[in-house]
């Protein structure tokens, strides 16, 4: 059965005369962003997700990471892959740290799924990996001390999910938080195990602008705090920072007059929108921004970093970062 | 050794300044005792930085030739050039460190006791490597610390400097050979400790010993229990858990006591500055989202993963044999795959490994990839190479530039894997068609363009906008050698499209794979495409270096391949080469170049023959006939060789708008007596030598020259061409015999 739909799915298309991917050949392959998104969905009820659930993901700094599908992994067996990461931890460390020889490691892993974090019924459940260290002071009260964590996830990545066959999971976010050693010992496990491949994901200027506008429109209840845009001037041989922050009303209002479509946005309404602020700015400082680096952005929603990291700040609005951080994953992998 | 570090801070700040911008210390260029080759400084621009850095090398490397001939006990007092070597170690030492070659001399020296010890205390504290260790120079230390010449506060200094710079010494099989030499001094109380760690350090499974171990318990039972004793035989019972039965305290916060002294601090900022000096001299790179590489974090290097069974399929599999009999078969571990027997043995239940990556160094495997038809298998290899080709890129991630070679050697791998399976890598494709816009046409060059070598046929829009382009652009920039290596790539990606075109045409599978209404014509598109190409960037390239014979024989080489598709590779395709590279090959000055033009045309009248032949006779229901142009485009090129080369006709015959017709009045006015006759094999700039050397041995005698003579009649005819076929032009000959009798009798 497997084998009939596999040999279906690579029949070449013209002139394709090479075994490889099945896919892959879609518009976008190199990376190019579209040229419109869909808003994600507007806050998903509170039937679907439970913010109680989701809150310990919110409000730190998570590390982003690629991953190519997982070969043979199976959301079943997530107990039995927390006995053998937390086997590979304990080898690992010893490895690492001779000193301490014959002495038992008290991490915990723990493998869990979050079935909540996705976007359709096509995506595969999230998956959490928790590392949790008992010290031997604190073995008596069972108290854990959460050590490191770092989640799997897929928030409408059909794009992605379609095309591979069944053998393969997709789960191509990564996000970790907590030190690198247990990033690195996590993530070779997973190379090994599910041959896949870790990738830093870096963000471009051009998706944090996209990110500016789009986290801009939504609606937040409480007083929400500053749109904080962050530009860093290149070729200097002192690093040099620029902080622009907006009062989000008076951007919100910017935003609402730049778009026209409710529920979409086009890459020329993000341009017109950074370039009115741009002018803006350049109106009071004399300084252009165009010809600087956008490195941050930071809203009431959320904040990202050009070097691939993240902060959630409403759990109302994470299904909708998470899609358009799972979609720049797909691109950064296909 | 606080003393030390408190001079050390102070004079931080002032050391930056003046070694911010120097360049990184050049290694090699050290020589022991000796000048820095004068070629080196001529060859750089000299900075006043420059002169600085040549000024402090020569004064370290007085200093340290006069270490090295250092006698007897020279007191510091009252001695101003033991001072000045001394203070010159010091602050290049603490400023860059040393090169390898310093230590031995000032190993030697400090060890060996002929200076009062507050020297030898400088001298042992200034020992920061740059970047390595010989282990030579400390087997001698450990010499000059057996025969006790220096005193034992020397002695604890430097086995503290010892296990601090451990990692730095370059190799460390002679070191483990001295293992028992330092395990007997473990009786010295006072060096006891130091000597545990450095054990420690040293420590293999085969060093256990029993009567070692009995030599630590008595140890224990003398002096207590020691942390690092305990330490050491802790390490004893991990390795070998029979011989130490004794219970040791569960967890211990340290073993050993921090020895990284003086040094520690020094090391550091020795190889920060190092680094930044090597930042300096990177490229800025363009574009606004440069992707950081993770080098030095995690992921780091450049590894193929190793074979190893897949032991989550295992644990599956182990599962799964509760309820299922029939998947009892066990497969057969990978790792124990090492010949071909074996293979064929196993090859029912043999499992990929855990990391499909690790097929790229195993032939073994490759020959199982090659016969087993699992996507899943190709899916994984295709996602692990497409990103470490990403990852690694050298030209497309910044900071990656220090790790040309690595990359090439990747390259390479997978360019010999290509070759093995015949076939390219989709993710390979991608990964040139991403970062082709981007390279400079020398970075990994070889290594690139084989791998161009191996792009998959696929349609053509792709081809155009994302090969061509930016091949062509570089391709029309770049020196003369690179377009010949361009020409040799191209032709041996026509090769492999052919070869694959041949493979697929015989195979069973054909129908599934290929069928014929529209991938054979797509496929001969791609393959006109292709030729046009390399027809287009030919003719200007010839213009541009002048129709440089070494161009010309590439371009010449790949209508080699051309001219024979139709017989050689059955494809229903024949492309004439254009004009711009059909008259500079016509009448080119060298013999070569015209012969293997004879020898392609040769094969176009070949394979045109054929093809006709097999229309008339319909044999075969033909989808494809070629067009009457290109018959056309022929004869009028072969009208011009023969003008050219027998008839001396070319001027008035040759009809090709790009050729060589010229009108009489035009001839006239070159006052070429006889330009009617002029201008055939005999006269023709590339045979004219022939014709001079086939009169000499003809007519020895003769002075006169007059090469008239050769083609007064038929004999004399024939002798001439019996002589260059003899000179090795067998295209000629083979178009002679083809080409021109027929032209002959018909006209």
């Amino acid at each position: 059965m497997e084998s009939v739909e596999g040999a279906a799915r690579t029949l070449p298309s013209i002139g394709r005369l090479s075994r490889g991917p099945p896919f892959g050949r879609a518009q976008g392959r190199f990376g190019l962003s579209p040229s419109g998104r869909l808003l994600p969905p507007a806050p998903r009820s509170q039937e679907n997700v439970d913010p109680q659930q989701t809150a310990f993901l919110l409000r730190k700094q998570w590390t982003l990471y690629s991953v190519t599908p997982l070969y043979r992994f199976s959301g079943a067996r997530l107990r039995d892959y927390g006995r053998l990461l937390g086997a590979f931890i304990a080898a690992e460390k010893q490895k690492g740290l001779a000193v301490e020889v014959g002495v038992e490691l008290d991490i915990k892993v723990a493998v869990s799924s979050l079935p909540d974090l996705r976007g359709s019924d096509q995506d595969q459940a999230a998956v959490l990996v928790q590392l949790s260290s008992r010290s031997s002071a604190s073995r008596k009260n069972s108290e854990e001390k959460l050590l490191w964590s770092g989640w799997f996830c897929c928030v409408s990545g059909d794009d992605l999910s379609e095309r591979v066959p069944e053998d393969f999971t997709c789960l191509p976010l990564f996000l970790a938080n907590g030190a690198e050693s247990y990033t690195s010992i996590v993530g070779s496990w997973f190379q090994k195990t599910f041959d896949c491949c870790f990738r830093r994901l870096a963000i471009s200027p051009l998706n944090l602008s996209w990110m500016a506008a789009m986290w801009t429109g939504c609606k937040v209840d409480k007083t929400a705090s500053a749109l904080e845009l962050v530009f860093s001037v290149p070729s200097l041989p002192q690093p040099l920072d620029i902080l622009y922050a907006i009062h989000p009303e008076d951007a919100k209002d910017l935003w609402d007059t730049v778009q026209k479509t409710p529920g979409e946005i086009t890459q020329e309404e993000v341009d017109v929108f950074m370039d009115c602020l741009y002018s803006h700015f350049h109106r009071h400082f004399k300084i252009r921004l165009s010809a600087t680096k956008l490195v941050k952005v930071s809203t009431a929603i959320a904040s990202a970093h050009c070097d691939g990291f993240i902060k959630f700040l409403q759990s109302q609005y994470l299904t909708g970062v998470l899609m358009l951080l799972t979609e720049l994953a797909i691109s950064q992998i296909q | 050794s606080e003393k030390m570090q408190r001079r050390q801070s102070s004079k931080t700040p002032k050391q930056p300044l003046q070694g911010h911008h120097e360049n990184q210390t050049d290694l090699s260029a050290w020589r022991k005792g000796g000048r820095i080759d004068p070629g080196k400084s001529v060859q750089n621009i000299q900075s006043p930085n420059d002169q600085k850095n040549d000024s402090k090398q020569d004064s370290l490397e007085q200093a340290l030739s006069y270490f090295a001939k250092v006698q007897d006990r020279v007191s510091l007092k009252n001695n101003s050039v033991l001072q000045k070597h001394l203070t010159t170690v010091e602050s290049i030492a603490l400023q860059r460190g040393l090169p390898p070659e310093g230590f031995d001399v000032l190993l030697n020296v400090a060890l060996s006791g002929k200076l009062a010890d507050t020297v030898n205390t400088r001298l042992l504290k200034s020992l920061v490597p740059a970047s390595v260790i010989p282990e030579t120079s400390v087997i001698s230390s450990v010499s000059w610390l057996c025969v006790s010449k220096c005193s034992g506060n020397i002695q604890l200094l430097f086995l503290r400097w010892l296990i601090t710079v451990f990692d730095f010494i370059d190799r460390k099989e002679q070191l483990h050979a001295l293992y028992g030499f330092f395990f007997s001094f473990l009786q010295d109380e006072k060096m006891c400790p130091y000597v545990c760690h450095l054990l420690y350090l040293l420590t293999r499974k085969e060093s256990v010993k029993p009567f070692r171990i009995r030599r630590l318990l008595d140890l224990q039972a003398k002096m207590g229990m020691q942390s690092h004793l305990q330490a050491l035989l802790s390490l004893y019972k991990l390795f070998c858990p029979e011989l130490v039965t004794i219970t040791l305290p569960g967890k211990m916060k340290t073993y050993f006591k921090s020895s990284e002294g003086p040094w520690k601090a020094a090391i550091n900022t020795v190889r920060r500055r190092n680094q930044e000096n090597s930042l300096v001299s990177q490229p800025l790179f363009l574009g606004t989202a440069q992707p950081q590489s993770r080098k030095r974090k995690w992921n780091t290097q450049l590894i193929i993963p190793a074979s190893s069974t897949n032991k989550n399929n295992l644990e599956e599999n182990r599962e799964k044999n509760h309820v299922d009999l029939y998947s009892t078969s066990e497969s057969f571990p990978v790792e124990q795959l090492q010949t071909f027997p074996q293979l064929l043995q196993n090859i029912h239940c043999l499992e990929f490994p855990s990391q499909m990556g690790s097929v790229l160094t195993n032939p073994l495997l490759l020959h199982y990839m090659n016969c087993i038809k699992d996507e899943s298998v190709y899916l994984r290899l295709y996602y692990w190479m497409g990103q470490t080709l990403q990852e690694e890129c050298t030209w497309c991630v910044a900071d990656n530039n220090q790790y040309e070679e690595e990359f090439k050697d990747f390259l390479e791998t997978v360019y010999k894997t290509e070759c093995f399976l015949q076939e390219g890598f989709s993710s390979c494709e991608e990964f040139l068609y991403k970062s082709l816009p981007l390279w400079d046409g020398f970075c990994c060059r070889s290594q690139i363009l084989k791998l161009v070598s191996w792009i998959p046929l696929s349609s053509s829009s792709e081809m155009k906008s994302h090969l061509y382009d930016p091949l062509a652009q570089l391709f029309f920039t770049s020196s003369l050698y690179f377009k010949c290596s361009v020409l040799e790539t191209l032709k041996e990606l026509l090769q492999n499209w052919l070869n694959w075109h041949m493979i697929h045409l015989d195979s069973e599978f054909e129908s599934e794979v290929y069928s014929l209404n529209t991938t054979l014509s797509g496929l001969v598109n791609v393959v006109a495409e292709l030729i046009h190409f390399v027809g287009w960037i030919s003719t200007v390239a010839l213009r541009l270096e002048n129709n440089a014979t070494f161009l010309l024989y590439f371009i010449l080489d790949f209508y080699e391949t051309v001219c024979d598709m139709y017989l050689r590779y059955n494809l229903p395709l024949l492309i004439m080469p254009p004009a711009g590279v059909f008259y500079p090959a016509l009448l080119s000055m060298d013999s070569v170049s015209l012969n293997q033009l004879c020898y392609i045309m040769y094969r176009y009248r070949t394979n045109l023959v054929a093809a006709k032949e097999n229309e008339l006779s319909k044999k075969k229901t033909l989808q494809f006939k070629f067009s009457s142009q290109i018959y056309q485009e022929y004869n009028q090129y072969i009208i011009a060789m023969v003008g050219c080369l027998w008839t001396s006709r070319a001027f008035q015959k040759d009809i090709h708008p790009q050729g060589l017709r010229m009108d009489d009045e035009l001839l006239k006015k070159t006052a070429v007596q006889e330009f009617r006759t002029s201008f055939n094999i005999v006269y023709h700039p590339a045979m004219m030598g022939y014709a001079v050397l086939f009169l000499q041995q003809a007519w020895p005698d003769d002075t006169t020259f007059d090469l008239s003579l050769i083609k007064r009649d038929k004999a004399m005819s024939n002798w001439y061409l019996e002589y260059l076929y003899a000179q090795g032009l067998k295209g000629l000959k083979v178009f002679i015999e083809s080409s021109i009798n027929r032209v002959s009798q018909a006209s």
